[in-house]
């Protein structure tokens, strides 16, 4: 081990590293539930492309961007292609520079996979993977940079524990830029557009839960008071939110339901993200209840309108994030954070860092995304024919199905020589 | 009376609802099939397995009305069905011997004109 790393840290940090790189195939599992059944493995490889795209560009300069010494918007280019990331310490922590850039990565993934909730069932899947590589660079990479990196929030003093910035309002309100700009499903509005595997919402959202410890606990880059605290708070808030959920659920519709639990999961966990090592546990478990109803009013509102941000990136993800930040600045408490009082701790400073972060993370995240979109759009149409859009993107894609029955296939010859496709006698009964 | 046995693409199959709906066509079945009508075959590859798929889904639509009905309901079948490529589907009309209605024992014209029409 080279000098200045410490075992337990490093340890720890390795298992988290695993753990949030679960929660981008347990975003497939979530997601491809919530589609239609002709859409399941497009939405599940949108999310499984990321761990390819999202990798490579993070590797090759996206962590350069994020963490590397630089202006206050934007990184340097130091650690480009992983020049110098190798055992040593990173700066401020004591496990190894090359650890460190992973865990990092898998934040890069799975927010990149995050923002394919806003366009699966019409995107093409060659300029979303276009999309998702500049996307991981010029957005993720930079707001990155403005908590983490040394960029311009940090420096004023905005605090964010484990993404509300770079991963949940950015990947939250670049969603709703990606609806605007590639539209509608033909059939939104005009049809019931239902999600068409509830258990594989529930288990994908329970497995992000699991994962979401390691992407919380994992925030504090050690094993010390802060990781535990955010891991803890982890477990709260999630818990609160589900309760609340319910009760809104029975108030609204007299019913609990399962969709609907499995988004207070993640509402719950995109909460606390910001917060987890900045606020006590009594207050993490309020934090629960507070950022559910943000979030349950615009997954009611949304799809009155024109808008088909279709899973409800936003909603989730977006406000939850947005209420976290804010969160902060009132109820950050320096004797279990050691770092910063909330305003009612007697620190009304924070709260406008805070509010200043919620304010310009949305506002990048948005135009950004939406200028690169259009761009992207301007060498390639993003959105699939309403014929191939009716005949499912599974089909289209990538040749498969999610469901295949077998019934009428033939085995093409392995000599490449295709044989009829049915036997002219067959044909006749038919 | 006619029982109207309409073929269509799965992805037609809401046009169709909806022209029928126009066409003020109120009771049927629809059940998914899948079938052979000459469309080129898809081609799918599973794990180095490449397979044709020789089989299409399609919904069939049953649907039994009175004389008057039958040139409306062919019309809103073609008008939903319709893309213009091979494999749209068929429409079959057949002659209906008797229909019942099992809840109040009506027959024939009375029994294939819905409630309240």
């Amino acid at each position: 081990m080279a000098p200045g790393v410490d075992a337990g840290d490093t340890a720890w940090m390795l298992a988290a590293t695993a753990l949030v790189l679960l929660m981008t195939p347990a975003l497939g599992l979530f997601y491809a539930g919530l589609v239609r059944a002709k859409n399941t493995l497009n939405t599940f490889m949108m999310c499984i492309a990321a761990l390819a795209v999202a990798t490579i560009t993070w590797a090759l300069v996206g962590y350069s961007l994020a963490f590397a010494s630089g202006n206050g918007v934007i990184g340097g280019l130091d650690f480009a292609f992983l020049r110098d990331v190798a055992f040593a310490p990173r700066d401020g922590t004591k496990i190894p520079h090359l650890l460190f850039m992973a865990f990092q990565a898998t934040f890069c993934i799975v927010t990149t996979a995050l923002v394919a909730g806003a366009v699966v069932e019409r995107m093409r899947f060659g300029p979303f993977l276009a999309f998702a590589a500049l996307w991981s660079v010029l957005v993720y990479a930079v707001l990155a940079h403005w908590v983490w990196g040394g960029g311009w929030l940090q420096s004023q003093g905005t605090l964010d524990f484990a993404g509300g910035v770079p991963v949940e309002m950015g990947s939250g309100f670049s969603a709703l830029a990606a609806a605007l700009v590639v539209g509608a499903r033909k059939d939104y509005g005009r049809q019931a557009l239902l999600p068409h595997n509830s258990v594989y919402v529930l288990l994908g959202a329970g497995l992000l839960w699991f994962g979401w410890f390691g992407f919380n606990g994992g925030s504090g880059i050690s094993a010390g008071n802060a990781s535990v605290l955010a891991f803890v708070n982890t477990l709260l808030t999630p818990a609160c939110a589900l309760a609340t959920w319910f009760v809104l659920d029975v108030l609204r519709s007299r019913q609990v339901t399962a969709i609907g639990a499995a988004t207070a999961i993640i509402v719950g966990c995109v909460g606390i993200t910001p917060a987890a090592g900045f606020v006590s546990p009594i207050w993490a478990m309020v934090l629960g209840v507070v950022a559910a109803l943000p979030s349950y009013a615009v997954i009611v509102l949304r799809p009155r309108t024109r808008v088909d941000e279709t899973l409800d990136v936003l909603a989730a993800h977006g406000v939850a994030g947005f209420t976290g930040i804010l969160f902060i600045g009132f109820f950050a408490q320096l004797s279990w954070n050691g770092a910063a009082d909330g305003l009612i701790y007697g620190d009304l400073a924070q709260l406008g860092e805070q509010a200043l972060a919620a304010l310009a993370a949305p506002a990048y995240a948005f135009a950004a995304t939406f200028v690169l979109l259009k761009l992207i759009g301007l060498v390639s149409p993003l959105r699939a024919s309403a014929r191939d859009e009716a005949l499912g993107m599974d089909v289209v894609s990538h040749g498969e199905e999610a469901y295949a029955t077998g019934e009428g296939a033939i085995l093409v010859e392995p000599d490449g020589v295709l044989p009829e496709p049915v036997p002219p006698r067959l044909r006749e009964l038919v | 009376m006619k029982l109207v046995i309409g073929i269509v693409r799965p992805e037609q199959a809401n046009q169709v609802l909806e022209a029928l709906y126009r066409a003020e066509v109120r009771g049927f079945s629809m059940s998914r099939v899948q079938g052979h009508g000459g469309e080129l075959d898809r081609v799918e590859t599973y794990r180095g397995a490449t397979v044709r798929v020789g089989l299409t889904e399609k919904v069939r639509f049953e649907i039994a009305v009175s004389d008057d009905f039958v040139e409306p309901t062919i019309e809103a079948l073609c008008d939903g069905g319709r893309t213009g490529e091979v494999g749209d589907g068929k429409i079959f009309v057949l002659d209906l011997e008797q229909v019942v209605r099992i809840r109040s024992g009506e027959t024939d014209n009375s029994a294939v004109t819905p409630v309240g029409v």
